[in-house]
């Protein structure tokens, strides 16, 4: 956090200075760990045994906030008989389809909900990254289950979790990560003891975990800790996402993403959502408890917003106009097309895939067989010039005058020459002035995208044919000023707000959307940062002037809440668990909610509130609900939906390892999504031959001074100078075995890449004892390219492409390389190194990486057939 | 300047006269010095605006004097920040201003060997014609059952964390209508 | 030891220059216990006063690519790497498999790695010398080991460990032998008592550049003139803190009167010794040291020699006044010669 965040790490020194204590778990001694107050070195892509472990440490113990847990968590509910865990399974859970690679659900449910199938196909899910609908909001269960308050019943979830992590003991979690025990019980004892009605704990992660094929269960694992300990929906506590961009909150809220629209409505599939109401019905499930009952306003709202007079109840608000999903159509799957000559055109939009993305090379090569690309930048980068300066001009395999693409550079306004909102990593939208007119042809993407909309509704006037219509029929006149005509971004942000459409007047809130087309809402979420046509993320009253909340400093999606789920910082009767912790409570005076922040919670709804008998909607909530977008109100410790590769998190290894999974036969996550193409071939791990030629694991990351993938620093001479070149971390002990020299040069072999850099022997990597072994890690950052003042080869060449099942992230944490002395071979003998490499390991073009590697596939599935025969079990 | 301004300006005047008579202090001063103030006090505006890099969300503020950017600094009154940077939020005058900027467009025609030059118009032009041929050539209506598809595959757009939310909300929304699906950005990563 | 005076001993150095109505002494508190090696103070140095770049090269010095105080760099952020314990800290490294620390091999190629920064002396060569100790230890056992490292099992050596990061600068001297021996007057004490170079009156000479028991003070290629921290002068003049200090994330460089700072190190000393770091110390702090305290002082982990400081810094013109009555007479005889030679030739 403080090398990659370092201004948010002040508020960890503020909590040091108070006497919290801070642990840092990192692959790598970092400039975070040397202020921490205990550091564990961890081999990376085992965050879930650690973590495992100390869940087991919390139960076993029975150090969990008991009370929190029994009202808060959906720890009492009964888990139909029909589930097989991965105890049982050697590593898959029930429902495993070996043919698809993918799970059927229906065993995981809830006791009595054994019938509902809202999902039937789950590989489906995963090539639309389905999972990311849930950033907004749950996934839905009927309204009542099951529970024993005793917690005591063999099925309930609580002794489910217990078992299932029963094997994570402190001996395991040295044996798969590496970390003593000693240490282990420090950091387990410490969370503990530091988690309660008086005391809470905080979880920070960054894309260390993200980018993983189990990255979503590490998420979750760290989610069942800090529920487990009443840490959630409380001030200090929760589990804290430190995102890499100014706005990539934004960005994925109001989604430049293809299986998304915005306010995580899902882009609509071919199959399930022929129609408006069943594209709505699949969102909100009718009938349903929860906070998503009204869907149908904000698709409605949408649509709206969208094509304006043109979208009528009558015609389904235009429906129709929305492309359809089919599969996945994510960043992976389309440079795989690209290289097979299926997309034509590329826009490329402050971002730079040649060095930013996993695999380098096929990023390359999928631009160089495009017909044209646009590259809007501030900065010529490497993404850019691809067809005169990466490494396959050196290697031979892009010919520049061979090479068709035709290359369009817009250059770009940067953030001072232009007015907008950023989302921060908080959901916090905050309201930039411009400073500066953007220098000769530099524009913002306002300008670019409103004048390309309007060229091509210029072009397609007249036009008669259907697929124009959706073009043309678009709400697209927004007011432009000045002499370039730039559009009015107040006025989009008015969009995204919400209007009502007769009148104009701004929304005050998602609440007042409507399903009739009388309400136009941009994205529903956002819904309120206009509210009485004032722009709130615009707000700027000093931090002086008011509460540590800081209510009026931007806006928070949604309602302007900073923390969420923020009623469970209260007790089941709605009075604060302690006066420490106090932030929201029921006022039974006023009859009301209050605090400090706006309660995420109706408000006058008080705790003793029992829905009545089939209640849905938000009725269905009880006054001690406090996850209100949960269809049961509760956290959730098992996920008996929605999650694609398990209802409870488990230890895989990473796609490529050295290591064998010391817990299950199963090796890696059998969901991940792979994608077999020449080009992208893996690194064989065990049960697989060959692995030791790919001995050394490799973790990448950030650097303080630099930004992502450079375009933004290694450009600007302040911080270029900081860190000029490209490094490999290594422990002495490497160094020795292999042969290296301080400042002198390695290269790093997988079977994608080779790549090389400068030599820092430090203490600061150290070798891990794994399962009897010791294993090395090394460490890059992966900042460097071809452009810029310094330069240095592109690291993320050396991965290849598995993506979580969840959201198609892909796997750029962790992955083997070799590692050799010297600098690499520049030419065509560069790849005859890699071809050397491939065919030492058996890495032939057509070799299919084997998916699962345990005997209980065929039993898995089995339990499916049960399941399915079954249905409704003993409920 | 008169002769006895001139003189009293001298600095071993001051010294031999004033209460610094090592001439190490006030007599020395020079008029450069005396006449020094912060550039951020002469500004003529300053933006109140936000950190480009990172999620953290930094106040920035953004001074400016005849029509350049003359400094950004960290905006004390942020509760999220308190007026600090790091050094990239720090060296973000140095981003905007950097030397290594492109502020014009550059076209690379196809098996061309080097940059040209392209207006932004004609551009803008070639770039609309393109997507509609694109769009035209990989065009799909329906799938093979007869449901609707509305889509182009051969069009893709990759990023959007780096840019404002109402940015992303043009870029989705004309990207849509026209049938592109294949629209992502950094969260993908 | 020598008479206090304006040139030695405990004073109040801005009512001393002549500045009848200064206010408090301002002045930096650097606490690097808490410093989180950033750069930001680098960068917004720089922003704020123009400074050029320092070169672009890989010093091997841990995360230092700056080398040192130089007139291309007014902050320099230092980086040392031991093999030692850090105060309560449980120790990073305990149990895992290790081999001997690589101390030497390290700082042997940072040393032959320093090059032209543009300034003179700018980075002298091998130094500074806490990058020959970033890892030298009593643990050293030689590279490489009888076995490969990493495979022998058993040989726990290497458990502790620390990464110290601070944020060095010009110490502004109460007692400043750099404006002492300036000739031309460039360099003077400000009515915050702080110490800048004039850069319309610095002629290049280079003499402040030998006297500066820190070694801070360095010419710039080309331009010839010295350069410094000035404390930012002019924000200072407006109100305003001085770049690094309002950068800092952490608080770890600290702007305020130097009463203030004081008291509150000396607090932070003691809250750290209650906490379990003994080994915090504060450095530059004391009016009574040889430079007469500075206005930039520390809060440091270990001995200052390996932060590449100077352990008992004196000011290079302790013994002026005793020269000055000697050569007083004559040195007031030039004056009122050179007095009388200019207004002559001007009139």
């Amino acid at each position: 956090m403080a090398e990659a965040h370092p201004v948010g790490f002040q508020w960890v020194m503020e909590a040091k200075k108070r006497g919290a204590k801070v642990f840092h778990v990192d692959p790598r001694f970092t400039r975070t760990s040397a202020l921490a107050d205990t550091y564990l070195p961890i081999r990376a892509g085992t965050d879930i045994a650690l973590l495992g472990g100390v869940v087991r440490y919390i139960l076993e113990n029975e150090l969990d906030f008991r009370e929190y847990v029994l009202a808060y968590t959906n720890a009492a509910t009964i888990i139909t008989d029909q589930f097989a865990d991965t105890e049982d399974l050697d590593g898959l859970f029930s429902g495993y389809d070996p043919e698809r690679y993918s799970y059927d659900q229906g065993s995981w449910k809830y006791q009595g909900h054994e019938q509902q199938r809202e999902s039937e196909d789950t590989a489906k899910e995963r090539e639309t990254a389905a999972g990311l609908r849930h950033e907004s909001h749950g996934m839905p269960v009927a309204a009542t289950t099951q529970r024993d308050e005793t917690l005591q019943h063999p099925r309930c979830v609580y002794q489910i979790l217990k078992r299932h992590f029963s094997r994570y003991t402190p001996e395991m979690v040295s044996r798969i990560c590496g970390i003593p025990v000693e240490k282990f019980e420090e950091l387990a004892r410490a969370w503990t003891e530091n988690s309660g009605r008086e005391r809470t704990g905080a979880l920070v992660y960054s894309v260390g975990w993200t980018q993983h094929s189990v990255g979503v269960q590490y998420i979750r694992t760290g989610a069942i800790i800090q529920t487990l300990l009443g840490n959630m929906g409380r001030p200090g506590g929760g589990v804290l996402a430190l995102r890499g961009h100014a706005s990539i909150q934004g960005s994925t809220d109001i989604p430049t993403l293809f299986n998304l629209l915005p306010g995580y409505l899902p882009m609509p599939h071919h199959a399930d959502h022929p129609t408006f109401d069943e594209w709505v019905d699949s969102i909100r499930h009718p009938g349903q408890k929860g906070f998503w009952g009204n869907s149908r306003a904000y698709a409605a709202s949408l649509l709206k917003a969208y094509w304006g007079d043109a979208a009528t109840p009558e015609n389904d608000f235009c429906y129709g106009y929305l492309p359809r999903m089919t599969g996945d159509h994510g960043t992976y799957q389309q440079v795989l097309n690209m290289i097979n000559g299926k997309v034509k055109g590329y826009f490329l939009l402050g971002q730079n895939p040649a060095v930013g993305s996993a695999h380098g090379r096929a990023q390359r090569l999928g631009m160089a067989n495009l017909d044209w690309l646009v590259v809007r930048d501030l900065f010529m980068i490497e993404s850019a010039t691809f067809w005169r300066n990466s490494p396959e001009i050196a290697t031979g395999e892009i010919v520049t005058e061979e090479c068709r693409t035709e290359v369009f550079f817009l250059p770009a306004a940067s953030h001072v020459e232009k007015e907008g909102t950023f989302t921060q990593t908080q959901r916090l939208l905050q309201w930039r002035e411009k400073a500066v007119d953007p220098p000769g042809d530099c524009r913002s993407e306002l300008w670019f995208f409103y004048h390309l909309g309007r060229v091509l509704r210029e072009k397609l006037a007249g036009s008669t044919k259907p697929r124009d219509r959706a073009l043309l029929d678009l709400a697209w006149d927004y007011p432009t000023h000045g002499p370039e005509a730039e559009p009015s971004a107040e006025a989009v942000l008015k969009e995204i707000n919400g209007y009502e459409v007769a009148t104009g007047r701004p929304l005050g809130g998602f609440p007042e959307a409507k399903d009739d087309g009388s309400t136009a809402v941009g994205c529903w979420i956002y819904s309120g940062v206009y509210a009485d046509g004032v722009n709130q993320a615009a707000r700027r009253k000093s931090r002086h002037e008011q509460d540590w909340v800081a209510p009026e400093w931007g806006w928070a999606w949604p309602a302007n809440r900073r923390i969420l789920y923020n009623r469970a910082s209260a007790d089941p009767e709605g009075r604060p668990w302690s006066e420490r912790k106090k932030y929201v409570w029921w006022d039974p005076d006023k009859g009301a909610w209050t605090g400090y922040d706006v309660p995420d919670f109706e408000k006058t709804k008080p705790p003793s509130y029992r829905p009545p008998d089939g209640a849905s909607g938000t009725e269905g909530l009880a006054g001690d609900d406090p996850f209100v977008m949960q269809g049961d109100g509760k956290a959730w410790l098992y996920a008996p939906t929605g999650v694609l590769d398990g209802p409870l998190p488990t230890h895989y290894e990473p796609a490529e390892s050295p290591v064998r999974n010391p817990l299950y036969g199963q090796q890696a996550n059998p969901t991940r999504k792979v994608y077999t193409h020449p080009v992208n071939r893996m690194n064989p791990s065990p049960p697989e031959p060959h692995s030791q030629v790919f001995p050394y694991v490799f973790t990448v990351s950030r650097l303080t001074e630099h930004h992502t993938a450079g375009g933004m620093s290694r450009t600007v001479p302040r911080l270029a100078e900081l860190q000029p070149a490209l490094f490999v971390e290594v422990s002495p002990e490497l160094a020795g075995e292999v042969g290296l020299a301080h400042l002198g040069w390695a290269h790093l072999v997988s079977g994608r890449a080779v790549i090389e850099a400068r030599v820092l022997v430090t203490d600061r990597l150290t070798p891990l004892r794994v399962d009897g072994r010791t294993i090395h890690q090394v460490w890059l950052p992966y900042h460097f390219g071809s452009e810029g003042l310094v330069t240095g080869d592109t690291v993320n060449d050396l991965f290849g492409i598995t993506l979580d099942p969840n959201v198609l992230i892909q796997e750029s944490k962790v992955g083997t390389c070799d590692v050799r002395p010297g600098r690499r071979p520049t030419g065509p003998a560069l790849l005859d190194l890699v071809a050397d490499y491939q065919r030492r390991a058996g890495m032939t073009p057509d070799r299919r990486v084997p998916i699962v590697t345990t005997g209980a596939a065929s039993e898995a599935h089995e339990r499916t057939a049960g399941g399915a025969r079954d249905g409704g079990g003993d409920a | 300047m008169g002769l006895k301004t001139f003189i009293q300006g001298w600095p071993v005047y001051r010294q031999l006269t004033g209460a610094d008579p090592l001439g190490r202090g006030a007599a020395a001063q020079s008029a450069r010095s005396a006449a020094l103030t912060a550039r951020t006090e002469t500004a003529d505006s300053v933006a109140r605006s936000v950190c480009p890099y990172c999620a953290v969300g930094c106040g920035q503020r953004v001074y400016v004097s005849d029509g350049q950017v003359t400094q950004i600094e960290g905006d004390p009154d942020s509760p999220i920040s308190r007026g600090r940077l790091c050094p990239k939020g720090a060296a973000s005058k140095n981003l905007v201003t950097s030397p290594l900027r492109q502020t014009k467009v550059r076209y690379r025609r196809p098996y061309g060997t080097e940059w040209e030059d392209l207006d932004l118009d004609v551009a803008l032009d070639m770039i609309a014609d393109r997507i509609l041929a694109a769009r035209d050539e990989t065009w799909e209506d329906v799938d093979d059952q007869g449901r609707p598809l509305n889509r182009t595959l051969g069009i893709s757009s990759l990023g959007g964390a780096t840019l404002d939310n109402e940015e992303n909300y043009l870029i989705k929304k004309l990207f849509t209508a026209m049938g592109a699906l294949q629209i992502e950005n950094q969260a993908r990563i | 030891m020598p008479d206090a005076n304006s040139l030695y001993g405990p004073l109040d150095p801005a009512p001393d220059a002549g500045w009848v109505e200064a206010g408090p002494r301002m002045g930096f508190f650097t606490d690097t216990s808490v410093c989180i090696g950033c750069k930001a103070c680098e960068v917004a140095c720089k922003e704020w006063n123009g400074v050029p770049d320092s070169g672009f090269d890989l010093l091997g010095m841990s995360y230092d690519n700056t080398g040192a105080l130089t007139a291309n760099s007014w902050r320099h952020v230092a980086f040392i790497e031991q093999p030692r314990p850090a105060g309560h800290r449980t120790p990073p490294f305990a149990d895992n498999p290790t081999g001997p620390p690589v101390s030497a091999e390290s700082a042997a190629s940072a040393a032959g790695t320093v090059t032209d920064t543009g300034t003179v002396p700018g980075v002298p060569p091998g130094s500074p010398e806490a990058a020959a100790r970033m890892a030298a230890g009593p643990e050293f056992l030689g590279m490489p080991g009888a076995q490969p490292p990493g495979r022998a099992t058993g040989a726990e050596t290497r458990s502790d460990f620390r990464w110290l990061m601070m944020s060095d600068v010009c110490k502004h001297c109460t007692h400043a032998a750099c404006l002492d021996v300036c000739p031309t007057g460039s360099l003077f004490r400000t009515e915050f008592g702080t110490v800048v170079v004039q850069e319309d009156i610095c002629n290049g000479c280079g003499y402040c550049i030998s006297a500066c028991p820190y070694g801070v003070i360095d010419q710039r290629k080309g331009d010839g003139r010295a350069w410094k921290c000035t404390l930012c002068y002019d924000r200072l003049g407006a109100g305003k803190t001085p770049a690094c200090a309002q950068a800092c994330p952490t608080e770890s460089i600290q702007f305020g009167p130097l009463d203030e700072l004081r008291e509150r190190a000396a607090e932070r000393v003691a809250t750290l010794h209650d906490r379990g770091v003994p080994e915090a110390r504060l450095y530059g702090h004391d009016p009574t040291d040889g430079v007469g305290g500075d206005g930039a002082f520390f809060l440091l982990l270990d001995e200052p020699e390996v932060y590449g400081l100077p352990p008992d810094p004196v000011v290079t013109t302790r013994d002026l006044p005793k020269m000055w009555k000697r050569a007083g007479v004559a040195a007031l005889a030039m004056a009122a010669a050179a007095v009388a030679a200019f207004v002559g030739g001007s009139s």
